[in-house]
């Protein structure tokens, strides 16, 4: 209980901080813009192909990709998680940097709070942020639906997918701005590391066998594939917690080593 | 007695550089005890490790019975620390902020807006409630962080130069403050103005190169000081034959004269020579206006032992 406490604290407080800064409101517009135009563009796309498949003698092939699922989903998916690589660095960078370089973890370290109650308030805070980005593009697939049936299913497998993506990342990103007491340091590492480990399943095309298939599953586009199909999967499930889970532990360990590095 | 700190052998290094060099003391229950030495004396790194920030090289410190290192949170909860220069959240009002560290430690969410209340009142934060960190003074950002330490009543203080930055009537009410805390809380305080730490502190810890010089209370150490004593006078009479007189009366090792009649006389021996010097003067026909015994001041204790270390 005591514990919870804690994280509340924590959660609140970084709500705060986020919310009272230009930071917030500047991802959150561009993000929303972005991902508006390109749904738009989609759905524009989507309709002109329609009506010439329409007029044209139907190809079983091609009539099979006519869907909203295809054509209008995975492209937008695709798109935010692109976005989502230089989001997740701008979002992230000031978590641990800033308290380290303007002192004010002198405080919070004196504080009775545990790390994991630190780490788990900081990190849910910034996924709270993405999260209220994300459910502002769900009014896009409100207004869609008055249009065109949509697949309320797949489209929840796919933003499951998108949620679990983004916390892989921010816990990513979290652990960066634990390095560092330089925000911008913070903010580039991050970035590398989001897009080596999104790239690093390209290497399977070279390197092949079974090095090539370890290291396409360690990708995290790989399974978030997956989700964009609309396929949920223990098997994505389980690598998506253990990213995080991976990240948040490696940031505990940083946390704990400041107290012996002077 | 109970002791609320225990430090034994505490040493830190940074690096190569040794900050702290095996050092001990021990603070009782509801004492206030200051902390003194130059720049760069230790003393924010002994604090820091008090408080949980920093871990010892080697050593060991409790407080309120709990070690420094392996029972951390315990330590914590039960400690309110102000560091140097204290750091808040620029972006938060002082409300939001005091809410915050309430919640983080552990203030039941029923008794919060209370307890904030209390501690606002207590280091006049009234009128900035809803101001951003940001927007403070620095006297006011002073006052804020003596606040958040004083949040859920914790049974030891730990204040690390409490009243740089605020003004002289603040400093007046921060010190009424701290010296409230008298018997219910132990304090420990660090500070560089030393005719504060005389007035609060019962007992004086000095500490210089990493290693504590002297620990007594101020009185004491001001006697042990003194060796002798040292007494300020006013005669009238020629200055020449006044200070011949002076001098050669047996224990006393100086005579120093600042001209229109006024002269420092300086004893080595630790005898009282008041009532020598009185009988003297009135036998050899001058006249004794003014004779008073001159107290060894904190500075001059301090600055001794400080150079002595040094030369």
């Amino acid at each position: 209980m005591k514990n919870l406490s804690g994280f509340t604290a924590l959660l609140k407080k970084e709500l705060t901080i986020y919310f009272a800064g230009p930071i917030f409101y500047i991802t959150g517009f561009f993000f929303l813009v972005l991902a508006g135009y390109f749904f738009y563009t989609n759905v524009l796309y989507y309709s002109i192909i329609s009506l010439q498949a329409a007029q044209q003698a139907s190809n079983p092939q091609v009539a099979a990709q006519l869907n909203p699922q295809m054509l209008v989903y995975r492209p937008l998916y695709q798109v935010l998680a692109i976005i989502l690589i230089f989001l997740v660095p701008l979002l992230t960078m000031r978590l641990l940097a800033e308290e380290k370089r303007s002192g004010t973890w002198e405080l919070l370290f004196t504080y009775p709070l545990t790390d994991w109650s630190i780490i788990l308030g900081k990190f849910g805070a910034v996924l709270l942020v993405y999260l209220i980005f994300l459910a502002f593009t769900l009014s896009f697939s409100v207004a869609f639906s008055f249009m065109t049936p949509v697949d309320w299913g797949a489209l929840g497998a796919g933003y499951l997918g998108m949620v679990l993506l983004a916390a892989s990342c921010l816990a990513l990103g979290l652990f960066a701005s634990s390095l560092t007491e330089n925000q911008i340091i913070a903010g580039v590492v991050g970035f590398a590391l989001l897009l080596l480990s999104w790239i690093i399943g390209w290497v399977q095309e070279l390197a092949g066998g079974p090095l090539g298939k370890a290291m396409q599953y360690l990708s995290l586009l790989d399974h978030y594939e997956n989700f964009t199909k609309g396929v949920i999967s223990t098997r994505d499930l389980i690598y998506c917690f253990s990213f995080i889970f991976f990240f948040l532990f490696l940031t505990k360990r940083q946390l704990e080593s400041r107290r012996w590095r002077a | 007695m109970e002791m609320m700190i225990e430090v034994q052998d505490l040493s830190k290094f940074y690096g190569p550089l040794q900050a702290v060099n095996h050092i001990d003391f021990q603070v009782a229950a509801g004492e206030i005890v200051g902390f003194l030495g130059p720049n760069g004396a230790g003393k924010t790194t002994t604090l820091k490790m008090l408080a949980g920030f920093l871990a010892p090289t080697s050593g060991t410190a409790r407080i309120n019975g709990f070690d420094c290192v392996s029972q951390s949170l315990e330590v914590r909860r039960s400690l309110g620390y102000l560091p140097e220069n204290v750091s808040i959240y620029p972006d938060m009002t002082v409300t939001q902020f005091l809410k915050f560290a309430a919640r983080a430690k552990g203030v039941e969410a029923k008794e919060e807006t209370g307890e904030c209340q209390r501690v606002m009142a207590a280091c006049g934060l009234e009128g900035v409630e809803v101001k951003l960190v940001a927007a403070l003074s620095k006297g006011y950002r002073q006052r804020l962080g003596l606040a958040q330490a004083l949040l859920h009543q914790p049974p030891v203080l730990i204040l690390d130069e409490p009243t740089i930055g605020l003004d002289p009537s603040q400093i007046v009410e921060i010190r009424s403050l701290i010296k409230n805390l008298e018997g219910s809380h132990t304090v420990m305080l660090s500070s560089h103005i030393l005719p504060e730490v005389s007035q609060l502190c019962h007992r004086v810890i000095i500490i210089n190169r990493g290693q504590i010089v002297a620990s007594d209370t101020p009185e004491n150490l001001s006697r042990q000081m003194g060796h002798g004593s040292r007494i300020s006078l006013t005669v009238k009479g020629p200055e020449a034959q006044v200070t011949a007189a002076l001098q050669g009366l047996p224990g006393v090792s100086r005579v120093a004269s600042f001209g229109e009649g006024r002269y420092l006389v300086e004893g080595g021996n630790g005898k009282d020579l008041r009532p020598e010097l009185a009988r003297l003067l009135v036998q050899q026909g001058f006249e004794l206006l003014e004779l008073k015994s001159q107290e060894f001041s904190l500075e001059d204790v301090f600055l001794n032992l400080v150079t002595e270390e040094e030369s």
